[in-house]
């Protein structure tokens, strides 16, 4: 398999750069929390128990701090072929503002905040750094997600 | 559970109790249904393969969602993650038990909030940090 030396030109990167998702809404349902703490293994009552929970200064069930992951469909469509087909998730780095509480309305929006490329084990890799913002009913930014995408 | 961790108590240095996990293809499985992420290379072996990989790999954000209960079984009920970053440097797979680990860095106040900073990584069995990461929480104090 040939890979080409570059892929990236300034002029595509200036085209992405600070372009912005349609908005995706999603309920936070009790029963998601809960199968999505269990798929975690994770067993604090905080996500489950809501005896439990209204003693913790959120006063009701919460969400794991990496829930909002489960928010689909935030799709950021580039104005060129990303002609890379594989995939792999860089990193992440969270900033929590406000619990996600059941019953809450969470809306995201992401917004491409950076692009760049580089040669590694797995030949040219292109990053994409994003940065998801997740609002709830009230208008409150709850989390903001940064996250680093690596197409190969 | 363990009991309430307060401010006052967290010195600088001081080690979080470590959390051992033991991912299974069928974990993943399980994540990729709550979560959404029906991406192959985390439980098809052929896919996986495909895609220049040994096999199938833990969810990165699976990974994270173990270091984000790392920190919040040690900070606790009245405790409050502000921030958690990690970074994928190594893959880890099915089958393959890893712990997640912590240190404390830094112990501060800041706008009337008493804070503390983590380090906070996975270990894997052959003791490689796969996932070097940092959190930042609030703990209570003992002074209300």
């Amino acid at each position: 398999m040939s890979t080409p030396a570059s892929f990236l030109t300034e002029e595509m990167r200036q085209q992405a750069l600070g372009l912005e998702s349609a908005p995706v809404t999603m309920e936070v349902e009790k029963g998601h929390i809960l199968r999505f703490a269990e798929a975690i293994g994770d067993t604090n009552p905080q996500y489950c128990d809501e005896a439990a929970a209204r003693k913790t200064g959120s006063g009701g069930i919460v969400a794991p701090p990496t829930f909002l992951r489960s928010v689909r469909g935030v799709n950021l469509e580039l104005p060129f072929e990303l002609s890379f087909s594989r995939r792999l998730d860089g990193g992440s780095d969270w900033e929590y503002f406000q619990p996600v509480r059941a019953g809450d309305r969470i809306t995201a929006v992401a917004r491409i905040a950076e692009l760049s490329e580089r040669n590694g084990r797995l030949g040219l890799m292109v990053f994409m750094t994003t940065v998801t913002t997740y609002t709830n009913q009230f208008d409150e930014t709850v989390a903001t997600q940064t996250n680093t995408l690596i197409a190969y | 559970m363990a009991e309430q961790v307060f401010w006052e108590d967290v010195t600088e240095g001081m080690e979080l109790p470590s959390l051992v996990k033991e991912p299974t293809t069928r974990q993943l499985v399980q994540y990729a249904g709550a979560s959404g992420d029906f991406y192959e290379i985390h439980y098809d072996k052929d896919f996986a393969i495909g895609n220049k990989l040994d096999g199938p790999i833990l969810h990165g954000a699976l990974k994270s969602a173990f270091l984000g209960q790392l920190v919040t079984d040690w900070i606790g009920p009245l405790g409050t993650l502000r921030r958690l970053q990690c970074q994928y440097r190594g893959m880890d797979a099915p089958g393959n038990a890893i712990t997640a680990k912590g240190t404390v860095t830094r112990k501060f106040e800041e706008g009337g909030q008493r804070m503390v900073e983590c380090s906070i990584w996975l270990e894997n069995s052959e003791g490689q940090n796969t996932t070097p990461g940092n959190a930042t929480v609030i703990l209570p104090s003992r002074l209300g």
